[in-house]
């Protein structure tokens, strides 16, 4: 869907990024600095790379001969600071590029209300999704968010997130979604790019990604773990949890998730997974997989990354190199993970 | 009651506030914005009135605009126009002399745009032209009637360059600060004074109420 490849050359800073990504929503994720803002202003078009090319299914939108002004690249871009026009009310901001599904996107994002509103009166929340729809008016081919949740607080990034989710899976809406923040990224990407000090350090579709042990250290201790694709079987009303089932076995979680039959995607952490080599007798954890033990990877730390297999489903464990030793784990051994039905927060269950 | 000058005084700032007020917003934009050999040369330039003795200011435009200088002629030849010893021609002084506090003025606003909103505009599809008046100028429309209020108040007060290229001929060039001096030449013309400057502070107080009320109102339209 999109061919990306751009060199640029900032001071003592060097970008040099190339990848493909296919339809979808595309995930650029890695810490500030890592040339995330500058990758997104050049696919927009508002930084001039020194070389590359860059290509949006069969269009050319830069190469060595031509650069097409941002105007005519038919990006809609959403800001982190949203950069509404501060001198037009919402309903001009929403039209500024062209009026394209106006209705349905002010349905949509429930702007009706604020329509005669002006940017100074709208909390965060609503100014992100005024831009959403803005830049959705505009007809746009793809969507390019920078760190459209970064400035929200985690009740107003929860009430953006399922419009998101609607746009890609309603609208089919390709996006590249650029972000520090895993919990996002894991819920709506289905491409996983990781740059690091303006270099891409993996990608590859996001499931992959994840529950491969070698991107842990990549991705940060705090951010790695297996993004596993569940289906809800049912809710306990009495115990409050929701039973999901995977080609791994049964897993609970917390609350109320989704629909019976539905389709979610999970991340579990690695760091709060538990290894055992029997089955324990008694444990408050609800979650007890058989898995086998698929590569063993040595991090510098005290910390060893461990990728496992429950069925045909990929998970990532991280345990203490002590805890390793004294188990003697090795490839190929069939023991279990425990995984505490707490331990995946809210946020990280989505569609 | 002496209304003359007032009048004239009146017409004078009008029509070189209008007429120096889109020059003052292309050049305030060209120093905010452009960087280019002779930048600094273009900035002194515009900033030499202001520093430069008014009567030499005077001087000089009666060099150049007079029936015998260099542009003078030429307008004269070409479209039968005089400036010299004309209200037109105290307009062109009193502009050339506000020019510099609009173009400092509308400077501050350019530079004080967000260049981001104009990114998302571009990336909204818009032209360059369409940047600039959907969402440039209406941005900076605070600064432009501050630079616009500045030259009108410069306009009406401007002396020493008005008096040197046109002179003070009563009823034809002869602007407020003109007559309050030419009464103060002349005892029991007291009244006189007192008046003109009653109507120079009414006036003052005008503009600067005026540009605060248009300000006001562009902020909450």
């Amino acid at each position: 869907m999109i061919r990306v490849n751009v060199q640029k050359k900032l001071g003592d800073f060097t970008l040099d990024v190339a990848f493909d990504a296919p339809r979808g929503v595309t995930a650029i994720f890695g810490r500030s600095g890592s040339g995330k803002t500058t990758l997104i202003n050049a696919i927009a078009g508002l930084m001039m790379p020194d070389s590359g090319r860059i290509s949006l299914s069969d269009r050319v939108l830069f190469d060595q001969t031509r650069s097409l002004p941002p105007r005519s690249r038919k990006l809609g871009l959403v800001f982190q600071d949203a950069r509404l026009f501060p001198h037009l009310t919402v309903a001009k901001n929403l039209t500024f590029g062209g009026r394209h599904d106006h209705d349905r996107i002010v349905d949509l994002l429930g702007l009706g209300r604020i329509l005669v509103r002006k940017p100074a009166d709208l909390s965060g929340g609503e100014k992100q999704r005024v831009a959403l729809g803005r830049a959705l008016m505009s007809d746009p081919d793809m969507l390019l968010l920078d760190e459209p949740l970064a400035a929200l607080d985690t009740p107003r990034k929860a009430e953006i997130l399922p419009y998101l989710e609607q746009l890609r899976d309603d609208f089919g809406m390709p996006m590249i979604y650029v972000s520090h923040a895993m919990s996002e990224v894991a819920r709506l990407a289905n491409y996983l790019v990781v740059l690091d000090a303006g270099k891409v350090v993996r990608a590859g579709p996001l499931a992959e990604v994840l529950s491969h042990p070698a991107s842990v250290p990549m991705l940060g201790v705090r951010d790695a773990g297996a993004v596993i694709a569940v289906t809800v079987a049912g809710y306990d009303a009495d115990d409050h949890l929701t039973r999901l089932t995977f080609d791994g076995g049964q897993m609970s979680l917390p609350g109320h998730v989704g629909r019976v039959g539905q389709g979610l995607r999970v991340r579990i952490p690695a760091q709060d997974v538990i290894l055992a080599s029997q089955i324990p007798a008694q444990i408050s954890a609800r979650n007890i997989l058989p898995v086998t033990v698929t590569a063993i990877e040595d991090g510098r730390g005290p910390g060893v990354v461990i990728g496992l297999m429950a069925g045909e489903t990929p998970l990532l464990a991280r345990i203490t190199k002590a805890s390793l030793r004294d188990m003697k784990l090795s490839v190929g051994a069939d023991i279990f993970a425990i995984i505490k039905a707490t331990a995946v927060a809210p946020e990280d269950a989505g569609r | 009651m002496i209304w003359a000058p007032v009048i004239l005084s009146l017409q004078v700032s009008a029509l070189a506030t209008i007429c120096a007020l889109p020059v003052a917003v292309l050049v305030a934009f060209i120093l905010a914005r452009k960087r280019f050999w002779g930048h600094g040369l273009l900035n002194g330039l515009v900033h030499l009135p202001l520093v430069l003795p008014p009567v030499v200011t005077g001087y000089l435009l009666l060099v150049v605009f007079g029936r015998q200088g260099a542009v003078g002629s030429l307008l004269y030849d070409l479209l039968g126009v005089t400036l010299a010893f004309r209200w037109t021609g105290a307009a062109l002084a009193a502009g050339i002399m506000g020019f510099p506090l609009m173009v400092r003025a509308i400077r501050l606003g350019f530079e004080a745009v967000d260049t981001g909103l104009e990114d998302a505009a571009r990336t909204l599809g818009a032209t360059n032209v369409g940047v600039f008046t959907r969402v440039t100028l209406p941005l900076i429309a605070p600064a432009i009637i501050a630079g616009a209020v500045l030259g009108f108040a410069k306009a009406l007060g401007e002396f020493g360059a008005t008096i040197t290229f046109v002179a003070a001929i009563p009823g034809q060039t002869e602007t407020i600060p003109s007559a309050i001096y030419a009464a103060l030449q002349v005892p029991g013309q007291e009244s006189a004074v007192v008046w003109l400057v009653c109507v120079s502070i009414v006036l003052a107080m005008g503009a600067l109420m005026a540009s605060e009320w248009l300000a006001r109102r562009m902020v909450t339209r």
